[in-house]
């Protein structure tokens, strides 16, 4: 899509490497080159603008360090701002010193008000609270609606109030009467989705405000948003005061420039970012992360943690084992399928990963899913026999297998070459490398296969 | 006059009416941003260049688009081609409507009914919104539509259809949440076969485009059509909401490749959202714009005409 940010500086500053300082004439390329990745991210005009005057101020004069390229010190140097405007570490929700804590969540059409709702209903519950939700939304159709499934998914209380309940104050209340009796310490008030220039249902949402006395008035904007976003995060912040935001979408492919902008014209912290479609798929937010992700350079760490969550210890440990003794059998082949197939798309996952350097081919490289789900099927298919020793698979079994499989004998063969492949590649380094030098490398050794696309 | 799936329809004569006050934030910002710029100005010199950056790139039109807008102008005032700022609003109109005109296709007419039209784009755009004003549009136009629930994901999606299709008085089909969306697309169209409808508007759930397995989804869910109606779908459209920035480029993208899409509607121009990356979107990816949403009510979905369009931007 783009071209990373940190390639296009090494470009620039190839002929750098000898002249002793960052200069206004060699630092005027690359500062053009940030000034575009920053307006691509959707990054804010006027941000854009002081960003560029810091990062020429700090930059400007500074000796070229014998430990850094050029390129990776002027990198620091960007990043560093970044980290100074989206906060320097992750920020906590506030909670009222008598319960219940109101959290109003509010936002304009579409930026995930409802999902946020119930994925941070079950973030809290997971977190020794006990949430009740209620949804005022009393004009989308089937919003209310919307919200009493979700809290039937996540398992956690709601409150319905009458079906034809048209005030949103009456609403919010009976919740909040509610939540003291039934003894929920915190109550989500999910609220219509309003433009920030509609006077009437602002006006609404500061009645809710003044009434509920929320502890924490959550402002949900899409990252994909662009150059609009300082105008309703700037609206919404001067009509309620929010006290935080949340980012959604940041599973696809938006580098999120919005929420420099956001927090630069707010100074309001964000606190959670939106990561996928189901319910768990919330995450504190990480200012260092979304500085990388901004600049398009990768998520390495959100990486490591997903693979760490995803992969099941015990299994790698022995795993290795067999690798080592060269015992790994197609059964063991199948484990680690399926633990690739745990960590999610393959595809996001590598949008995660910086394209720098030894991964740089990997840019457009395509592992497919559905290969993994073949192969797999493909050793489901299989008896157990078959699993512990590929030798005895003989034609009549591997037409038996693609039949019960619903792949053609090709595919069985392809796969038992592969297999026998891998194997050996994994006896020639068993004897020492994987076992010392690998050790401790937490992902499946040797990304065996799914058809990898240049 | 508006060309549908079925031919042309007279134009209302209120339509430019609506777009003027529809847009009338989108006019707000984009024009009225250009015309302090060039307040006062006699000259173009590198301020005001940099004030019409500024104001282009606002409007999320990119900064290639914008670059391209601003190089022309440059060329021109090299060539003492232009000198009087005051020209300049004129110049940037023209290359606006050059971009937006250059995509500008009619739809494929359907010989004969029902017209299928697919409803895709990213979570939040404004899908379901939209099928509902579009029902209604239809069914002013005297159309028979019948409405397809086949996002069977999100929650309570298919209700929110539901409600929509009572107010446009067209029947839904649907199944229960979580099932195939494929199977309600064969349910649906093999019912507006023996119903005789003119239009079959299918719901699909978000998706964010990256979602490879998803998208495949939308591929499924084309080639079922095909089974049932051997040219549908006969329109695919991409649902955008206009305040996204950069990343609408990528939607379109990956829209078109899985699911083929014919054209846009812009949602949510009712807001400070100036929607300019559908400029971008037209000049790199040559798809034009269908409809823009333009409020919440039923009405509030208007065609796209880009000579109207701009016009009622930069009219008074």
């Amino acid at each position: 899509m783009f071209d990373n940010l940190s390639e296009k500086l090494q470009r620039v500053f190839r002929n750098l490497r000898g002249e002793g300082k960052l200069s206004a004439e060699n630092m005027e390329a690359a500062l053009r080159e940030i000034r575009l990745a920053l307006l691509e991210a959707d990054v804010n005009f006027r941000v854009v603008k002081q960003l560029i005057e810091n990062i020429k101020q700090k930059a400007m004069g500074e000796e070229v360090l014998a430990a850094l390229s050029p390129s990776q010190q002027v990198i620091k140097i960007v990043h560093e701002e970044l980290i100074k405007i989206l906060g320097s570490h992750e920020s906590k929700l506030r909670f009222a010193n008598e319960p219940p804590s109101v959290f109003l969540i509010v936002g304009l059409q579409g930026s995930g008000k409802t999902t946020s709702t119930g994925k941070l209903a079950r973030w809290l519950s997971k977190n020794g609270h006990r949430p009740l939700v209620v949804s005022v939304d009393v004009y989308r159709p089937a919003a209310r609606e919307q919200l009493k499934v979700i809290a039937r998914d996540i398992g956690q209380p709601i409150f319905e109030g009458e079906p034809g309940e048209a005030q949103p104050l009456e609403l919010a209340k009976g919740a909040r009467r509610e939540s003291a009796q039934s003894g929920r310490d915190v109550l989500l008030v999910d609220t219509a989705g309003r433009l920030h220039i509609d006077d009437q249902l602002m006006t609404e949402l500061q009645q809710l405000k003044e009434q509920l006395n929320p502890v924490e008035i959550l402002f949900v904007a899409d990252a994909m948003t662009g150059q609009d976003a300082v105008k309703s995060a700037d609206e919404f912040h001067k009509r309620l005061g929010i006290t935080g935001v949340i980012l959604t979408k940041m599973d696809g492919d938006a580098r999120g420039g919005a929420a420099l902008s956001i927090r630069n014209v707010t100074g309001q912290p964000l606190k959670f970012v939106g990561v996928g479609e189901k319910f768990d798929a919330l995450e504190p937010f990480h200012p260092d992360r979304a500085a990388n992700r901004i600049l398009g350079m990768g998520d390495i760490l959100s990486f490591i943690e997903k693979a760490e969550e995803a992969i099941d210890k015990k299994k790698a440990v022995e795993m290795q084992r067999k690798l080592i003794e060269n015992e790994f059998t197609l059964e063991d082949f199948r484990d680690q399928l399926r633990q690739i197939r745990k960590l999610g798309p393959l595809g996001s996952l590598l949008d995660m990963m910086p394209k720098v350097g030894m991964l740089k081919d990997l840019k457009d490289v395509k592992i497919e899913e559905k290969e993994i789900n073949r192969v797999v099927a493909i050793i489901d298919s299989m008896t157990p026999r078959e699993r512990d020793n590929h030798m005895i698979i003989n034609g009549s079994r591997r037409r038996r297998i693609a039949k019960g499989s619903g792949t053609s004998v090709q595919d069985v063969n392809q796969l038992l070459k592969q297999y026998a492949q891998a194997k050996k590649m994994m006896k020639t380094f068993s004897g020492g490398i994987l076992g010392k030098k690998f050790g401790k490398m937490k992902l499946p050794a040797g990304f065996p296969f799914g058809e990898m696309r240049g | 006059m508006i060309q549908t799936l079925f031919g042309s329809v007279e134009q209302e004569p209120s339509l430019l009416e609506k777009l003027k006050s529809g847009v009338q934030k989108t006019r707000a910002g984009l024009v009225n941003a250009l015309e302090d710029a060039l307040q006062g100005k006699k000259q173009i010199d590198a301020d005001l260049l940099e004030e019409l950056e500024f104001t282009l790139i606002s409007s999320d039109m990119g900064v290639r688009t914008t670059e391209e807008i601003l190089q022309r102008i440059h060329q021109r005032v090299e060539r003492h081609q232009l000198n009087d700022a005051a020209e300049l609003k004129g110049l940037i109109r023209e290359q606006l409507l050059e971009i937006l005109q250059a995509s500008e296709r009619a739809p494929a007419r359907v010989a004969e009914p029902p017209a299928v039209v697919l409803v895709v784009g990213v979570n939040g755009s404004g899908k379901t919104t939209t099928i509902g004003k579009l029902a209604n549009r239809f069914k002013n136009e005297q159309r028979t539509v019948l409405l397809c629930a086949a996002d069977t994901f999100r929650a309570a999606a298919i209700e929110q259809l539901e409600i929509w299709g009572k107010r446009a008085g067209a029947r839904v089909v649907r199944q229960t949440s979580g099932s195939d969306p494929s199977a309600v697309i064969f349910d649906a169209l093999q019912a507006a076969r023996a119903d005789k409808v003119d239009y079959v508007i299918v719901d699909t759930a978000g998706r964010l485009q990256t979602k490879e397995n998803l998208m495949a989804e939308l591929q499924k869910m084309s080639r079922t059509a095909k089974k049932v109606i051997a040219d549908a779908p006969h329109e695919v459209l991409l649902v955008l909401d206009a305040t996204t920035g950069q990343n609408g480029l990528e939607q379109a993208r990956k829209f078109t490749e899985s699911s083929g899409v014919t054209g846009i509607v812009l949602t949510k121009l009712d807001g400070t959202a100036k929607g300019g990356i559908v400029v971008a979107i037209a000049r790199e990816l040559n798809l034009p714009i269908r409809y823009i949403g333009v409020g919440e009510k039923a009405d509030d979905l208007l065609p796209f005409d880009a000579e109207a369009f701009i016009e009622s931007l930069f009219e008074k």
